[in-house]
């Protein structure tokens, strides 16, 4: 029987314990992406939140190396970038893209050194194809409260950034006069970009984490007319993607024999797909 | 607090802005009596942009003073930008962007709140934003985001509204409708206003002072006291005639060529075929 098949695997699946730390930090890793994406999106910085993910898998590998938590490590690199930007200072978009793909250059020379460190040490050989496309189902335990600790740091953020953000977004000079001070938050939202980054490379990996911070974000931002309902739909796409990915990629183990199929393949694969229905569809509230 | 109503809306002295060592404005001086409604106008690069923006303080000039009645920027004066782009993809209806001149400057997500929807929907009325106050303000046409940028501006119930080219772009129709709801926001609430134009003949009818700009420097006054040919050719440096014609003010200099389209090209007004 088909269903009572599905049934049992679905029992097993609550039940598995890696999988119920991926549920967690996935999650928290798509909520927080999703939100800090629209905002990202609405400011012309997808290329910066890419950016950021990639530099981070320096400190990803470097954790590694260390036996520091990968998060700690995602962070640590990801904000170090940030903030070389920032000191960088770049206004004209043109610039700023220039400065990003210097500090984005700079960043990966180091993840390479890393990397190379962290495969030739017979401890961490999977290290390249954790870091740089996620380990989902072999996250410590212990990462949870730390996980779910930032993932609500950031939301709490953003929410606070969600005004002045937005009159920014209308028109810098608007946010100046009425006292927004703008460098500060453009400054402030980099680093909750920062946070969201490092959430998802750990989990579905730094090079697909632009995937989850910018598909449901442009989702939510096609479908809807106010900024609540663009980042509730972003929100919703992210944790449908992020915990069917999780389902499939658990299930997967019973398509192929001996292995089963990466998790960041599927949440990709739905942000996609998610992406193209979109586009056949009228805007909602 | 009956000295108050003789101060001017806005006194600018001796005001000189250098931007990247270059000399924009050159002691430019007027003065805006409360309640008036006042023609910015100058040819593009003439100065318009740099002018407002120092007023509201975005930029530093490097010499004149500028005293606002009613105090910060933000509080005593409304600003409309020149052309803002709305991002196609902006999530904001027009009643999110009022709202936002409200209180956008604020921390945190604003909370339901009826006195805040009233507010909001009382500033679109008074802009006849209503019909379409619920819709996302990228695909709005010109004339009503424009519209809807007035309403950002006015809510938090300014003195001095300064507007930079809100005309530009618009067609007749729209024009007529941006203009008379400026004239009676002067009119019924004593608002000031001071418009950027590089054409003055759709504010004739409702201007009560135009300031001039060409070359950094700036003459003011009413219209007739300003709009002469001997008042200009001194601004400008060089002989310009001031043609009146069907109601319509052509400025043109000596020595004006016939553009492609045969129209007759001027500085600062093109001569534009009579509607
Ligand atoms: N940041 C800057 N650095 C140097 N020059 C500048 C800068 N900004 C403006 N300018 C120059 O100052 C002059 C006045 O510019 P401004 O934008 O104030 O003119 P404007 O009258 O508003 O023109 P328009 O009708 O095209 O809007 C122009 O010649 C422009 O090139
Ligand atoms: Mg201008």
């Amino acid at each position: 029987m088909v269903l009572s098949d599905f049934l049992s695997v679905l029992a097993g699946f609550w039940q598995n314990g890696p999988v119920q730390v991926a549920l967690a930090v996935g999650g928290g890793a798509a909520l927080v992406s999703a939100v800090v994406g629209v905002f990202t999106v609405l400011r012309g910085q997808a290329f910066a939140g890419h950016a950021l993910a990639d530099v981070s898998s320096a400190g990803g590998s470097a954790s590694l190396l260390l036996g520091l938590r990968p998060l700690v490590g995602f962070f640590a690199m990801a904000a170090l970038a940030a903030g070389g930007m920032e000191a960088l200072g770049a206004r004209a978009v043109r610039e700023r893209d220039l400065v990003t793909g210097i500090v984005l250059g700079a960043g990966l020379g180091l993840t390479a050194l890393f990397l190379y460190f962290d495969m030739t040490s017979t401890a961490t050989t999977g290290a390249a194809v954790s870091v740089m496309f996620g380990s989902m189902f072999a996250l410590a335990p212990g990462t949870v409260t730390l996980a779910l600790g930032v993932a609500a740091l950031a939301l709490a953020a953003s929410a606070a950034l969600y005004r002045p953000l937005l009159l920014i977004a209308l028109d810098p000079d608007l946010a100046t006069i009425r006292g927004v001070r703008v460098r500060a938050v453009g400054f402030a939202h980099v680093v909750v970009l920062a946070m969201a980054v490092s959430l998802s490379a750990m989990t579905i990996g730094a090079i697909l984490s632009t995937a989850l911070l910018i598909g449901p974000a442009a989702c939510g931002l096609r479908l809807a007319r106010r900024t609540g309902t663009a980042i509730a739909i972003a929100a919703g796409l992210g944790l449908l993607a992020t915990w069917g990915g999780i389902f499939l990629a658990y299930d997967s183990f019973y398509w192929t024999p001996g292995h089963g199929w990466p998790v960041s393949f599927f949440v990709v694969a739905i942000i996609v797909g998610a992406y193209a229905l979109t586009g056949l569809r009228g805007r909602a509230g | 607090m009956d000295g108050n109503a003789t101060l001017p809306a806005l006194a600018v002295e001796r005001l000189s802005v250098a931007l990247s060592g270059r000399t924009i404005l050159d002691h430019v001086g007027f003065s805006l009596a409360p309640g008036s409604f006042c023609g910015l106008i100058g040819a593009n690069g003439s100065g318009k942009t740099t002018l407002l923006r120092s007023i509201l303080g975005l930029v530093t000039p490097s010499g004149g003073t500028i005293r606002c009645a009613g105090g910060k920027p933000g509080q005593a004066i409304g600003y409309v930008p020149q052309k803002i782009q709305f991002d196609p993809f902006m999530p904001l209806r027009a009643r999110d962007v009022v709202g936002l001149g409200l209180d956008g400057h604020r921390f945190g997500i604003p909370l339901p709140n009826a006195a805040r929807r009233a507010r909001v929907a009382a500033m679109l009325a008074a802009v006849d934003a209503e019909r379409f106050a619920d819709q996302r303000v990228g695909d709005l046409s010109g004339g009503q985001q424009q519209r809807v940028m007035i309403a950002h501006a006015l809510i938090r119930a300014p003195k001095l509204l300064l507007l930079d080219e809100p005309l530009a772009n618009l067609d007749l129709r729209s024009i007529a409708e941006v203009v008379g709801l400026l004239h009676r926001l002067t009119e019924k609430q004593g608002i000031t206003v001071l418009l950027s134009a590089h054409d003055m003949n759709p504010l004739l009818p409702v201007m009560d002072q135009i300031v001039y700009l060409a070359h950094g420097r700036a003459v003011s006054g009413t219209v007739a006291d300003v709009v002469r040919g001997g008042v200009l050719s001194q601004l400008y440096g060089y002989h310009i005639d001031v043609i009146r014609v069907h109601g319509r003010v052509l400025v043109v200099a000596a020595g004006g060529v016939e553009a492609q389209d045969g129209s007759l090209l001027c500085d600062p007004v093109h001569v534009a075929p009579i509607p």
